[in-house]
């Protein structure tokens, strides 16, 4: 049945790697598994940040429109990597846009039904905190050094 | 080489220690006063050296006192040193012609054709210097690549030392362990006594070379009171230096303050200009120059003293790697006190002080250490 | 020492200001080189620099230097063309640690320019697969346009016995590759940890973050090599500039064992 089915596959995700069944469970009535052509949109700028994308297979581009330069991808996520933070902080949109570079096969969590579990508890709150901090934290880190623009002709 | 008895030459016996290297085809050189210092430059004679004068010396300070005396080497150190007559402040090293494709590349005059013709003869060479030079003996020659233009010019060098009679202002040679009296690296070493006995030289033997010349001059046996006369000498310029410094862990306490704040109060006060690496004896830091004509056919590259002071120094793309004075001012100290025994298994400083004499603002080097060691966080 | 004519065979671009020159000597044949030396390369009349050699050290016919334009001296090496005369003293320095890399996973991390003097010792891996484990290449440039050898990288990928994977800092049109830094791509890389050797070179930044993150996945200080850049006028010891702390980079280096500089490159302004 679709939805025994998705709570192993979840609990086999990378990002809930060490959650209990239990929590695995009250997630996995969050999720749906969701597949993109190469060349769609997860999502755009300005959208409300509504789910995000636990990665199964396949590449998907973070960019940002330049009107001059037309879409630049500043990164690119893989699989068992996540797709979207926006969703954790008001006001809740997205502030890039997200394409398919291939097919790509993911888990879609609903943010604001996972928003509501964690409220209503702490415990699950916290773990899901504990798997975000530290892909933003790195995200932060690998951004800054792009920044520095370390291999231009002053590099 | 077996220490023989020390002999006595007396002020003509000096004259003839000149001629006789005159005589043998070297180029004499050695201290003289000029522009109200006393630098080095060749020698006609004795008449040239620096009779009764002494310098006065302290953090930027030197002057130029006369003594009571008639002493001809009364003094301490000049700002100069031997360093730019051996590892010569600007070198030709090869030539480069383009006639259509052919290209070609020669080398500049050999520098053993040229120094050969007339080697070089110092006399005044202080133990401070004897150790200078040897230190930039290891640094030229002692390393997988030997640099051919100083060894030219130092393996037909005939060194004629002097114990100095007092220690300068700034000397610290006795914490260096570098002197006061020069024991080794010399041909033929002096010590000057000018008392009741008259004014004569005490004269020790370093090498045959040095025992050949001594017997064309006219000497006699030194007597057991000249030899004490001598020795009291010594010690009494070893026990009157005008700095002291704690050698025997330099290297790592600077290894381990190379953020200590000691270096921003320095680099307060460093303008950076690079006369320490100038006046230093074994400083030996060099940059090429390429020149061409306007036509592109003749080039030229040639070989310069540098400083680390400069900006430039450390240049690679995108800035320099030490851009702050502050970086620069620890490069120099931490390299000549420091990592100079990485490099060549010894210090690079002799004790002389001139970096001390010379540096416009007066910083001393005995005294950045001494603040570091005594600032040291626990 | 006196520089010996060089004259260029061909000139290839490589990107934005890099220029790949091929030389050979005007007397007798190229010195021979182990990878990761450098060769001191004269622009008569202009000046010299320091030129890591790019070009495979199994080829005794063929000397090959990769030259990014950005001062007098580089600018007039990379405008050589065919028959053009050069100078050329070298090689100098220490290289790659090929031997002590025999029997174990080798992770080569390049950045940007960093892959012209990691390039021999690919060749070398390549040419003497079996006596190495996994080899795996990690290479980041700014732009996909700025991706350097792409006919080796080809032609590398199509081979099964090493993993190569790609990345750049941004990119636009369609690229459809890694898009992140380097060091992103070390903690998912193939390699065992605890007895692989890691070779390094880019710019000094890109080499910290990517040492950090070796470490992060378990390789040893003692196992890792970077490749350091200093100014250098002589490069035979003499003339003081590349001093780095105690080593110099011509006689020491370039190729240095991590462990053996990490206090130095802790300190700043060094």
């Amino acid at each position: 049945m679709e939805t025994h089915g998705l709570d192993r596959i979840l609990r086999e995700h990378r990002f809930f790697a060490g959650l209990d069944e239990e929590s695995c469970g009250v997630v996995c009535g969050c999720a749906r598994n969701v597949r993109f052509e190469a060349g769609q949109y997860l999502f755009r700028a300005g959208e409300s940040a509504d789910q995000f994308y636990l990665l199964r297979h396949g590449r998907v581009a973070l960019e940002v429109a330049d009107p001059g330069r037309g879409a630049v991808t500043f990164q690119t996520v893989g699989e068992g990597e996540v797709v979207g933070v926006s969703w954790l902080i008001p006001p809740y949109r997205w502030t890039y846009d997200a394409k398919a570079v291939e097919l790509v096969r993911a888990i879609a969590m609903d943010a604001s039904c996972l928003r509501r579990k964690c409220e209503a508890d702490h415990d699950l709150g916290y773990e899901m905190m504990k798997r975000f901090v530290p892909v933003l934290v790195d995200r932060l880190q690998t951004t800054r050094l792009q920044i520095l623009d370390v291999y231009g002709s002053n590099g | 080489m077996a220490a023989s008895e020390p002999v006595v030459l007396d002020v003509d016996g000096l004259s003839a220690l000149f001629e006789a290297l005159k005589r043998r085809g070297y180029r004499v050189v050695g201290p003289t006063v000029r522009d109200k210092a006393i630098v080095y430059d060749d020698l006609a004679g004795p008449a040239d050296l620096p009779e009764g004068w002494t310098d006065e010396q302290d953090g930027g300070h030197y002057r130029l006192v006369r003594r009571d005396d008639r002493a001809l080497f009364g003094y301490v150190v000049g700002p100069q040193s031997w360093k730019q007559f051996l590892h010569a402040p600007r070198v030709d090293l090869w030539h480069g012609t383009k006639r259509g494709d052919d290209v070609r590349v020669e080398a500049a005059p050999s520098p053993s054709e040229q120094v050969l013709a007339e080697p070089l003869a110092f006399i005044g060479v202080r133990a401070c210097e004897l150790q200078a030079i040897a230190v930039q003996d290891r640094v030229l020659m002692g390393g997988a690549y030997v640099d051919p233009h100083y060894k030219a010019r130092r393996e037909g060098a005939f060194l004629v030392a002097v114990n100095c009679g007092q220690a300068g202002g700034t000397c610290f040679c006795v914490s260096m362990e570098t002197g006061p009296k020069a024991t080794a690296g010399f041909d033929l070493s002096l010590t000057e006594l000018l008392d009741d006995g008259g004014h004569r030289f005490l004269v020790e033997v370093g090498t045959e070379q040095g025992r050949s010349v001594l017997a064309e001059l006219p000497h006699r046996p030194a007597t057991a009171a000249e030899i004490a006369a001598a020795a009291a000498v010594v010690e009494r310029t070893a026990a009157s230096m005008g700095r002291e410094m704690r050698s025997d862990d330099v290297r790592d306490l600077l290894m381990r303050n190379l953020e200590h704040r000691r270096w921003e109060d320095v680099a307060d006060r460093c303008l950076s200009c690079g006369n320490c690496t100038m006046v230093c004896p074994t400083c030996f830091c060099t940059t090429v120059e390429e020149t061409s004509d306007l036509t592109g056919t003749e080039s030229a590259r040639s070989r310069r003293w540098d400083s680390c002071f400069t900006m430039d120094f450390s240049y690679i793309h995108g800035g320099s790697v030490r851009s702050s004075t502050k970086s620069r001012y620890r490069q120099w100290m931490t390299h000549k006190l420091a990592t100079w025994h990485d490099q060549f298994d010894m210090s690079g400083c002799v004790g002389c002080g001139r970096c001390i004499t010379w540096c416009p603002v007066g910083i001393d080097i005995t005294e950045e250490v001494r603040a570091i060691r005594d600032g040291e966080p626990n | 020492m006196l520089p010996r004519i060089a004259r260029t065979r061909r000139r290839r671009r490589d990107g934005p200001a890099v220029w790949t020159l091929d030389i050979e000597m005007a007397d007798g044949g190229p010195p021979a080189f182990a990878p990761g030396q450098f060769n001191m390369l004269t622009a008569f009349g202009v000046g010299e620099v320091p030129i890591s050699v790019s070009g495979d050290p199994a080829d005794p016919s063929r000397l090959v230097h990769t030259i990014r334009a950005v001062g007098p001296a580089s600018t007039a090496l990379a405008r050589l063309g065919p028959g053009d005369a050069l100078g050329l003293r070298g090689p100098f320095g220490v290289g790659w640690p090929m031997e002590q890399a025999v029997g174990r996973d080798v992770v080569v991390i390049a950045g940007g320019l960093g892959l012209a003097p990691l390039r021999p010792a690919l060749y070398r891996l390549l040419a003497e697969r079996e006596r190495y484990g996994s080899i795996v290449l990690l290479y980041g440039t700014r732009s996909p346009d700025e991706i350097m050898f792409r006919r080796e990288l080809e032609s590398w990928r199509r081979r099964l016995d090493i993993d190569i994977e790609v990345t750049v800092d941004h990119a636009v049109g369609d690229w459809r590759g890694h898009v992140g830094v380097v060091t992103t791509l070390i903690p998912r890389s193939a390699f065992d940890p605890s007895s692989a050797v890691a070779l390094v070179c880019g710019p000094e930044i890109m080499m910290r973050f990517a040492i950090a993150s070796l470490q992060d996945s378990g390789v040893a200080d003692d196992a890792i090599y970077l490749s350091m850049e200093r100014n250098m006028k002589c490069a035979v010891g003499l003339c003081g500039h590349c001093q780095m702390g105690p080593v110099l980079v011509c006689r020491d280096g370039p190729v240095f064992r991590y462990d053996r500089i990490r206090s130095i490159l802790a300190a700043r302004e060094i």
